[in-house]
């Protein structure tokens, strides 16, 4: 394919049909020396999306990031279409472009900027979120609700209006006129004084010759004309007749297939395999000893699952294989006490004086939760299909890291980077667990010396037991209240902080506050988990923030608002899910009602569930869910989203937990590993606020609040505080039976 | 060899007769639309029609699909002009997130209208509650069934309507 310039690649674009293509480009000459060395081998790389125009005038939009359900390709595009002024209908995306061989390892290396010096003109053009911007764009990473907050806002949207900009300049141009006595709407450009028009795409081969603007005038919110509506996503037809393509859908010329199974033990290796077990199963091609793991390779996957399983394969436990979920939790509680008797807890928060100000409550109220491992189960389970031929290995598969997954398959199998080609396909969920590049690897590493490319699955059991979980912790807090009952000081100090740094602090004005930690490692791997940390502490300062209203004495509702008279926007959201629930209406005996409000990825969510106690199991009937994400580009995703948040969260609020025994998974499955089912979905209505500012994240947010608005529903029916998740451990009564008996 | 009715054509199929339904659909007559979930009948993403009812295809042997009629994502809008009307609620409730599991749910819910033109919330719950979505869509995947009923109720009235 040769080497591809900006104009080398915008002339093939035009040759090809006539497109023509516009994108913001690192220029020649313009790089610091660092990003001059990652795209060397390319005479010039686009480095922000692009943007296609075809003769007729329909607007291809490429998208970075991959889609795993959370809508992100049509957002995308409607936020460059928007700032375009293209007729929706006319609008299209691509994940990558048409070129193949160009196509995902020259973009991802376009964008790979992440944490080094950037190129001169855009420095001058940056504000503060920048940085996470380009960090999270160059690393190509779909992940931490981002997407939409920095490829939307700071590449999809100034590309849009720089290309709109170039077409005006290039109407102009042609009519003689002045830019300013033209207009753009719906793909057309409009000179009213005397009724002139013409299409985007009778302009843009001369627009393409025009320099595209670093600092396009963005519109404003009232402007809009795409963003803030809900067209129908890009991604849905496929997705009801079966031709979405996931990772395991890959299908290539004489493939063939590998089941494996690593040691159940983490840390632990394989320590004997003994191959006559299987040798004369049909279908049997080799076994692969990968060390920490054993696959067989089949010629069909059923029949590499069934040898899998009668290959003879013994395995050691790392020196893992004694440790049980109690001896965990009994670490943590150790640490933290003997972190508290020492003092030497780290510091995560500290404003004013919090043990002086517990020494003068009039109250003080203790609580310890506890919340356990989790996985991420997507329904789609981690597959990989890998292909080395050629001197290079090509990959298909679902991932949320495509660059760093290239990066260390590269390191695994002693090639270059810029050998691994990446396809990424639809992800059938990602949570988190697609940022994590093992199966990739094992695929790569099997493939590695095979003259087929092979598609390696795991099964339920292996995805289930070799997940990176979302961490088992401990929280224990210590709050005062005044004679008046208001909060006066917040204690809180927990085990093991990973991301976002904000996730245990609270947004209540309560001004002696001491928020520390304590590291106590396991031998578990840690994974993001939709949210991350947000995950676990939102139920646990959203459950402690329950208890000292109880223990005031005042409705849980009104006792966070009072404390939010300093933070509007909290307010305002934390109204709307009370007011939209009817907060204070009466409820059936059988019934309660929670609330809980967090922030997360710059999203502030309330939500209000109304929980009933049937036979002794809540069932959570209705939720309703107020977000503010500053704005919303397309609310029904937002909503979808919300609903989606919910469910993940309720589901492992209701039944979520990996136990370790003999230091390995005992879950195995969805008998042991539950899910929420349609039977138990409540219903959710989400109430949208744009409040303005900068734009918050949309596939995060939902998840934080769930849990303890759900579980301080369940104190309202029953008088029963659950401290320690999940809630089906706890045997739940109705308040009134006990308070009758 | 076995020989399968797949989306009413006959396929001849070099494939133990053992194996599950699923990964013959998958792997030996090419078919993806129908997904692995979880291997043991626990999740719905295989569920395929066999003789119109709905199956979990992971846990059935071939075997005892042989002489029936399969049908698969691909074929669910067979006979019909454009989508069956499941898939055309499902794409006007915008009910798909991930998509994976889906597959699974428009089999299940198309199986349900089947039998139950006009389902009720409990009728629903039964039919899906056996199909997980770990992108909780289940409250669009209610409305969309709801939606299919009526426009199989009134096709007129479904065609004319705002979709």
């Amino acid at each position: 394919m040769g080497k591809w310039s900006r104009r080398a690649f915008i002339t093939a674009g035009v040759a090809a049909g006539g497109v023509v293509v516009f994108g913001v480009a690192i220029r020649r000459g313009d790089r610091s020396g660092k990003v001059r060395g990652l795209i060397a081998a390319d005479d010039e790389t686009l480095f922000d999306v692009w943007l296609k125009i075809a003769p007729d005038n329909t607007v291809t939009a490429i998208i970075p990031h991959a889609d795993m359900g959370q809508g992100v390709h049509t957002a995308l595009a409607m936020m460059l279409a928007d700032e375009l002024d293209a007729d929706w209908s006319a609008v299209r995306f691509e994940e990558a472009p048409a070129h193949k061989e160009f196509a995902n390892y020259a973009l991802a290396r376009g964008y790979s900027t992440a944490g080094m010096d950037f190129p001169a003109w855009l420095v001058d053009s940056v504000d503060g979120l920048f940085f996470r911007a380009t960090q999270m764009m160059g690393l190509q990473i779909t992940g931490g609700s981002l997407s939409v907050r920095t490829t939307g806002q700071l590449a999809m949207r100034v590309t849009g209006a720089a290309t709109r900009a170039v077409l005006l300049q290039a109407a102009a141009d042609e009519w003689q006129v002045a830019v300013s006595e033209l207009s753009a709407a719906a793909g057309m450009i409009r000179h009213d004084a005397t009724g002139r028009e013409a299409t985007f795409a009778h302009f843009a081969p001369a627009a393409a010759e025009l320099p595209l603007a670093d600092k396009p005038a963005l519109k404003s919110p009232h402007e809009f004309r795409i963003m803030g509506t809900s067209p129908a996503r890009f991604d849905v037809p496929p997705k009801v007749d079966g031709s979405a393509n996931f990772g395991i859908d890959a299908v290539l010329p004489g493939m063939k297939y590998a089941a494996i199974r690593a040691a159940p033990v983490f840390g632990g290796r394989v320590l004997s395999v003994d191959e006559s077990s299987i040798q004369d199963m049909p279908g049997v091609r080799k076994t692969v000893n990968l060390g920490d793991a054993v696959a067989v390779i089949a010629d069909g996957y059923w029949q590499a699952s069934k040898a899998l399983g009668k290959l003879a394969v013994e395995f050691d436990d790392g020196g893992n294989g004694a440790t049980a979920q109690d001896d965990i939790f009994e670490q943590f509680a150790r640490e933290l006490d003997s972190a508290a008797a020492s003092g030497r807890a780290k510091d995560d928060f500290v404003a004013g004086d919090a043990a002086a100000a517990l020494d003068g409550a009039k109250q003080v109220i203790e609580a310890e939760y506890r919340v356990p491992f989790l996985a991420h189960a997507t329904m789609e389970p981690m597959n990989c299909t890998a292909w080395v031929h050629d001197n290079r290995c090509e990959l298909w598969l679902g991932t949320q890291n495509p660059l760093g997954f290239a990066r260390q398959v590269a390191k695994a199998i002693d090639m270059d980077p810029s050998q691994v080609l990446l396809h990424n396909q639809y992800l059938g969920g990602g949570f988190g667990r697609r940022a994590f590049d093992d199966f990739a690897i094992q695929a790569a590493r099997i493939a590695a010396d095979t003259p087929y490319p092979v598609k390696l699955i795991w099964s339920r059991e292996e995805d289930m037991r070799h997940d990176h979980y979302r961490q088992a912790s401990i929280s224990r807090f210590r709050g005062g209240l005044d004679a008046s009952g208001k909060a006066i000081a917040w204690h809180n100090h927990y085990v093991n902080k990973h991301d976002p740094e904000e996730a245990p602090h609270i947004p209540y004005a309560i001004t002696d506050q001491a928020i520390v930690y304590s590291e106590s490692e396991t031998h578990v791997p840690w994974g993001f988990w939709r949210s991350v940390d947000h995950s676990l502490h939102a139920f646990f300062t959203e459950s402690f923030i329950d208890e000292l209203a109880v223990a005031a004495g005042r409705d849980t509702y009104e006792y966070r608002r009072d404390l939010l008279a300093d933070a509007p926007r909290f307010r305002a959201v934390l109204d709307l899910a009370a007011e939209k629930a009817g907060w204070g209406d009466s409820l059936p005996d059988t019934m309660g009602r929670g609330i809980a409000i967090h922030r997360s990825f710059g999203t502030i969510v309330a939500q209000v569930v109304d929980v009933e106690i049937v036979a002794g199991k809540p069932r959570a009937r209705r939720v309703v869910c107020a977000v503010d994400p500053g704005y919303a580009v397309h609310p029904d995703n937002l909503a979808a989203q919300m609903e989606s948040g919910i469910a993940y969260g309720l589901t492992a609020a209701l039944y979520g937990e990996i136990s370790i025994e003999d230091g390995a998974v005992r879950q195995s499955n969805f008998h042991d590993y539950r899910m929420l089912r349609m039977d138990e979905a409540p219903d959710v209505e989400t109430y949208i606020i744009d409040g303005g500012g900068v734009s918050g994240g949309g596939g995060e947010p939902g998840t934080p609040p769930i849990a303890p608005a759900f579980t301080n529903a369940i104190f309202d029916a029953t008088g029963i505080r659950i401290r320690e998740l999940p809630v089906s451990k706890h045997e739940l009564r109705l308040k009134d039976v006990e308070d009758v008996a | 060899m076995i020989t399968l009715s797949i989306n009413g054509e006959s396929r001849a199929l070099d494939v133990d007769a053992s194996t599950p339904l699923l990964w013959v659909i998958r792997d030996y007559a090419g078919l993806t639309g129908t997904k692995f979930g979880c291997g043991i009948a626990r999740c719905g993403a295989c569920t395929v029609h066999v003789d119109g009812r709905p199956v979990r295809s992971c846990v059935m042997p071939a075997s005892a699909a042989v002489g029936k009629r399969i049908t698969t994502i691909e074929g669910i809008n067979r006979g019909r002009d454009g989508l069956h009307p499941v898939q055309q609620a499902w794409i006007d409730e915008q009910v798909p997130q991930c998509g994976y599991c889906q597959s699974g749910q428009i089999m299940a819910a198309a199986a349900l209208l089947e039998s139950t033109p006009a389902p009720t919330d409990a009728d629903i719950d039964e039919a899906m509650t056996g199909i997980v979505c770990r992108c909780g869509t289940y409250p669009r995947i209610r409305k969309g069934i709801k939606r299919a009923a009526a426009a199989l109720a009134n096709p007129e009235a479904a065609e004319t309507g705002n979709g």
